[in-house]
């Protein structure tokens, strides 16, 4: 109880840090950083509207994203390629949903969902043969990899998937029956109780499931998950690789279906990077990361505000974000201060 | 005949103005793996350096670019250090934070000075410097010795860092401390400090670049621009097999390789121009898929220390 | 005197390694400081290295109080120190090993002949352009000295020297050692073996539970005075039980290559091992044993040649807190890992799931029923003493039922009431009907564990003959020629 008091306590350091450098540096701009923060908030959480249209909405793929970095991060594996693999997700999505015209709902949503899953997971097949077979780290290649989707975005709207008109570089809008329903009169589509769905059975999977835990301790403890547990390294290393791309292609679908109904460039403000910051503070663990996902979509939706009506550039929240990973970093680091070892990079032992 | 060489010529003197920032950042990255330390911040600082070069020639001149670049990196790359190397935390991690921070930053501040629309900025640029007699050679001369200053200053650093990594004391002792903490502790070798020393000169190297991409290379900044090159950096230490000389020839076969797109255009052929985009990337993936397996990284290249 | 500790004290936590010890060591002797592991030799090493900074207490070169913040002082006042695991770089070469450590400018040439002119001076040779990785354990261990020499050291500090040697090995160390004293260095030399302080030591310090509880020139200690000062008492032979040599055939192999990971690799290994048979293998570090012993766990794939072990098998590696436990997971996690999937908390068919209760419960009696001292089940591994995480480890794999037992240096760094658990333990399973192969460095444990004893030296198998003394067990881990043997 203890270490969770103190990772909370850290978690809450961490945020109110950011917030507080957000405000420092808006006062020595010579900007008003209570109208600023005030703009933040009020975006954030000012009404219902607020909260449902934009928090909510934007933790949806802040989530799903969260939960796959964490899901490769327990066994041992960085995949900084989410924004990559959302838009590869993104991409196939659309192409099913703008050719889903006349199918029923029950098979057009499916079909988007799975559309996503497999792209997001097809397109982590080359960092991890690239890893497996090769030994290249699976963080450059899948960092590599992000600018090639955002060309490929580019290619697809101003190619063969631009809409009919030819004027803009955007593909035509999905059916209807591929659209995500709406929950409750609101702007927040049905994908949130899908990422809900998706961090209980994570949860699940890591606290109840031998495979689960077998995961973690690849994570944790590589060589002897391997000589002690009989761990299959490479396959679990791959299985939570494929896992983790498939929920950003997921969340890359469901923004497609469920928020723009198109496919067009800068689809994600960063969605891939945020999301780092949502695991983390989250300490990887499901359930938080719903509410780390919330915290972080509050964030980015009071960003969109602050520049609306306090003209301050909306990507500043980024460097909160950036503040917020940081100060986790260092807190977990201090707290590690008494036990010398040496730890190979990414695994989570080294991160937490 | 005589169309395709000037073709070539026109390619390779590209090809070269597109390998120097890259050279520049991944010598000196080359120095901080070398010491036992990744760091992804080097985009963050290439971009700083960028933005830095940026406001430096608008203020005062394109050499007070170079130097307000160079400064920018070496900040960015102590704010690394500093939670990488001072506080042990994941070097990983910490490298896509700082860069994550660059990012937001420069975004901002760009913003801030430069209008939301962003106004061009109007930079002196560097002009290319032709050296007498060497700039008249065929095909080369042109590519490799009528270049801006900076690209001379990498045709310096590069082999001065090979000396300084291969043939002296000090570089030995870094080079231990990238392959054994343990046993380079035991030789009296100061690990840490040593690595912190490296990513502050790797943070100059990278801010140069940046400063080079906006003064000799683009004319101009733009949000994001350095997009990925410092990422690009990292995997052509790796080709270059963690030494100088190497990268530099890494860089340069990356640079031809991207500067074929000219050749491309000049031949008519009708290509979209994001498959040139993603080519980089995707040969970069390519050309380590061939060299890592064969290669051994430094030993304890990214291990934290608790 | 050339180096004086005095008064020194360390703790680490609640755990106080050193009180209060005092070691003075002239110029031309052999000192040795005897003690059984974790008396504290070690840590107290550490500190006169540099590497360690004292509670309390002073040390003095010449005379002269000395504070050394770092490694890097010591080996300024002509302190070097040659560790039991090898500190050369793997990655550079010799010649670079050498010149990192004393300092020496690189360029090749001139440094080559350097390294070339010293090792000859010495009679330590090398070849100064190998690569450090490529070196045998005797002859990173001669590195460790030339390595030492160069910086100029004038007192040396050998950390458990012959613990990686053959016994002939060991007789060219102690010439060097005592090479070096003639010509006015200083040597300490730590150790747990009694035969080796009275052979080439001069002065005799005994550490206990970190304190100094004797100290005497060599002429005046006995065997028998030593060990009672080392442990406190006399030492308590476990008797024998009798073999059993009627059990089925558990291990079998026949001409068995694996593959090396160091060293030789298994080159050639034909042998059965019956259930009631524990089967020890002795040989120096890098002659195939690992290798074999893995395979036989199963973690290794054999090259060639025909293996067949019965299941269920258990293994306890040699490095417990990389390969045998996961620091950062709790006991029961520990517990959970190791013994694998036919563990009664584990259920379900498609989906296999884990009670945690159950685990927890099962592990709080494993620890009572081993005699672990640990908070509970849900402390971390890492909280636990050498000595208890290795009792758990044994506590795991018995937990398996295994049919064969494989386990890697068994008591390694254990003191000796804990080791002598762990080896009740063992006996216990063989007596119980399982086949036991362990191997071990220590041969003393090879010959007191061992119902029968096999040799690898070279990548090879061979068996020796009941009955063995070190000496004929010395010879066959060389290879070299014994008259009589046989």
């Amino acid at each position: 109880m203890r270490g969770d008091l103190r990772a909370l306590v850290l978690a809450a350091t961490a945020l109110l840090t950011g917030l507080l450098l957000l405000a420092l540096g808006l006062e020595l701009a010579g900007y008003d950083a209570v109208a600023a923060l005030a703009a933040l908030g009020n975006g954030a959480f000012g009404s219902w509207r607020a909260f449902t249209g934009a928090t909510l909405l934007r933790a949806v793929p802040l989530i799903l994203i969260g939960l796959g970095f964490a899901f490769a991060l327990r066994g041992g594996a960085l995949n900084i390629g989410a924004e990559g693999q959302f838009y590869a997700g993104a991409i196939a999505a659309a192409w099913v949903g703008v050719h889903a015209t006349g199918w029923p709902v029950w098979t057009a949503l499916p079909a988007v969902a799975g559309a996503g899953l497999v792209a997001g997971a097809l397109w982590m097949v080359l960092p991890v043969v690239l890893r497996l077979r090769f030994g290249v780290l699976e963080v450059i290649s899948t960092l590599l990899l992000n600018f090639v989707a955002e060309a490929l975005v580019s290619l697809m709207v101003q190619g063969p998937m631009q809409e009919p008109t030819g004027i803009y570089p955007q593909s035509a809008p999905i059916a209807e029956s591929a659209r995500l329903p709406l929950l409750l009169g609101t702007r927040l589509h049905a994908g949130f109780l899908m990422a809900l769905f998706a961090a209980g059975g994570l949860a699940w999977v890591f606290a109840r499931t031998w495979w689960g835990f077998r995961l973690r301790a690849l994570g944790e403890g590589p060589r002897a998950a391997e000589v002690s547990g009989r761990v299959p390294a490479r396959r679990m290393l791959a299985l939570a690789l494929f896992g983790s791309a498939a929920l950003a292609g997921l969340a890359g679908a469901f923004e497609v279906s469920g928020v723009s109904y198109a496919l067009y460039q800068n689809l994600s403000p960063g969605y891939g990077f945020t999301a780092i910051g949502v695991a983390l503070l989250a300490r990887l663990r499901p359930s938080a990361i719903v509410l780390t996902g919330i915290v972080f979509g509050a964030l980015e939706a009071g960003a969109g505000a602050m520049q609306r009506d306090a003209g301050i550039p909306a990507v500043a929240v980024y460097v909160v974000e950036a503040v917020i990973i940081l100060v986790l970093l260092l807190g977990n680091a201090a707290a590690r201060r008494g036990v010398p070892r040496e730890v190979p990079a990414g695994t989570a032992d080294g991160i937490l | 005949m005589m169309n395709a060489i000037a073709v070539a010529a026109d390619v390779l003197v590209a090809a070269v103005g597109i390998a120097t920032p890259l050279a520049l950042a991944a010598t000196g990255e080359t120095l901080v793996e070398r010491s036992g330390v990744v760091n992804l911040g080097i985009e963050g600082a290439m971009l700083f350096g960028a933005l830095g070069g940026a406001i430096g020639a608008t203020v005062g001149g394109s050499t007070a670019g170079l130097g307000i670049g160079l400064l920018a990196g070496v900040l960015v790359a102590a704010l690394f250090a500093a939670v990488a190397i001072g506080a042990g935390a994941d070097q990983i991690i910490t490298g896509t934070a700082v860069t994550l921070a660059s990012v937001g930053l420069t975004g901002t501040i760009y913003r801030q000075f430069y209008g939301p629309a962003g106004v061009g900025l109007s930079i002196p640029t560097l002009v290319p410097l032709p050296l007498p007699l060497l700039s008249e050679l065929p095909l080369v001369g042109g590519a490799f010795f009528s270049q801006p200053i900076t690209t001379y200053l990498a045709f310096g650093l590069i082999p001065l860092t090979w000396w300084l990594l291969f043939r002296t004391r000090q570089g030995l002792a870094l080079r231990a401390a990238g392959e054994d903490t343990v046993g380079a502790r035991a030789a009296g070798v100061p690990v840490r400090l040593m690595r912190v020393a490296a990513v502050l000169v790797g943070g100059a190297f990278a801010g140069l670049a940046g400063a080079t991409l906006v003064l000799a290379q683009v004319g101009t900044f733009t949000e994001r621009m350095t997009a990925g090159r410092g990422f690009i950096a990292i995997a052509i230490v790796v080709l270059g097999r963690w030494n100088p000389l190497g990268a530099g020839l890494a860089a340069l076969l990356f640079g031809l390789a991207t500067a074929l797109q000219f050749a491309f255009q000049a031949a008519g052929w009708k290509v979209p121009y994001q498959l040139f985009l993603m080519f980089p990337y995707l040969l970069t993936l390519l050309a380590l898929a061939g060299v890592v397996g064969r290669v051994k990284a430094p030993g304890s290249l990214g291990r934290t220390e608790g | 005197m050339l180096l004086t500790l005095t008064g020194i004290s360390k703790s680490f936590g609640p755990v106080q390694a050193l009180r209060n010890v005092d070691l003075a060591v002239r110029a031309g002797e052999v000192h040795a400081v005897l003690g059984e592991n974790g008396a504290g030799k070690s840590t107290l090493m550490l500190i006169a290295d540099g590497l360690l900074r004292p509670d309390a207490g002073t040390i003095a070169v010449d005379g002269t109080r000395v504070g050394f913040r770092s490694a890097r002082d010591a080996r300024r006042h002509g302190i070097g120190m040659v560790h039991q695991h090898s500190t050369a770089v793997p990655a550079l070469s010799v010649m670079e090993n050498i010149a990192l450590a004393a300092g020496w400018p690189v360029p090749r040439a001139a440094l080559r002949r350097r390294v070339d002119e010293l090792t000859s001076r010495l009679s330590l040779p090398l070849d100064p352009a190998l690569p450090a990785s490529r070196l045998t354990v005797a002859l990173k261990q001669r590195l460790e000295i030339v390595k030492a020499l160069a910086a100029e050291a004038r007192i040396l500090l050998l950390d458990e020297p012959t613990a990686v040697l053959a016994p002939a090995e060991a007789g060219d160390l102690f010439r060097v050692v005592r090479g070096f004293a003639q010509s006015g260095g200083a040597v300490v030399l730590i150790t747990h073996k009694l035969d080796e302080a009275l052979v080439v030591a001069d002065r005799i310090t005994v550490l206990r539970r970190g304190a100094v509880v004797h100290t005497a020139p060599r002429e005046h200690a006995t065997a028998a005075g030593l060990t009672a000062a080392m442990i406190g008492g006399a030492l308590s032979v476990v008797p024998r039980p009798e073999v059993r040599t009627d059990g089925p055939v558990l291990v079998r192999c026949d001409a068995l290559e694996v593959a090396r990971e160091s060293g030789t690799g298994l080159r050639q290994a034909s042998f059965t091992i019956r259930g009631g048979e524990l089967v020890a293998v002795a040989g120096v570090e890098g002659n195939g044993q690992r290798e074999l012993l893995r395979a036989v766990a199963g973690l290794r794939r054999p090259f060639r040649g025909l293996l067949e072990v019965s299941r269920p098998i258990a293994f306890i590696p040699e490095d417990r807190t990389t390969e045998g436990l996961i620091p950062t997971l709790n006991l029961t996690e520990n517990v959970v890992l190791g013994v694998g999937r036919a563990a009664p908390w584990i259920s379900g068919r498609w989906v296999r799931r884990v009670d945690w209760r159950a685990a927890r419960r099962r592990t709080a009696e494993l620890l009572h029923e081993f005699g672990v001292r640990a908070a509970g089940p849900d402390a971390a591994a890492v909280s636990l003493s050498g000595g208890n995480q290795q009792k758990l480890l044994v506590a795991r794999a018995l937990e398996r039922h295994p049919r064969v037992l494989v386990a890697e240096n068994p008591t390694r760094g254990l003191d000796l009431q804990a080791a002598a658990e762990v080896h009740a333990r063992l006996r216990g399973v063989a007596a119980a009907g399982a086949a036991v192969l362990i191997y071990s460095n220590d041969l003393d444990e090879v010959l007191q564990l061992g119902d029968r004893v096999l040799v690898a030296a070279e990548g090879v198998i061979t068996e020796a003959p009941p009955g063995v003394d070190p000496l004929l067990l010395g010879a066959m881990m060389l290879r070299r020629e014994w008259p009589n043997a046989g």
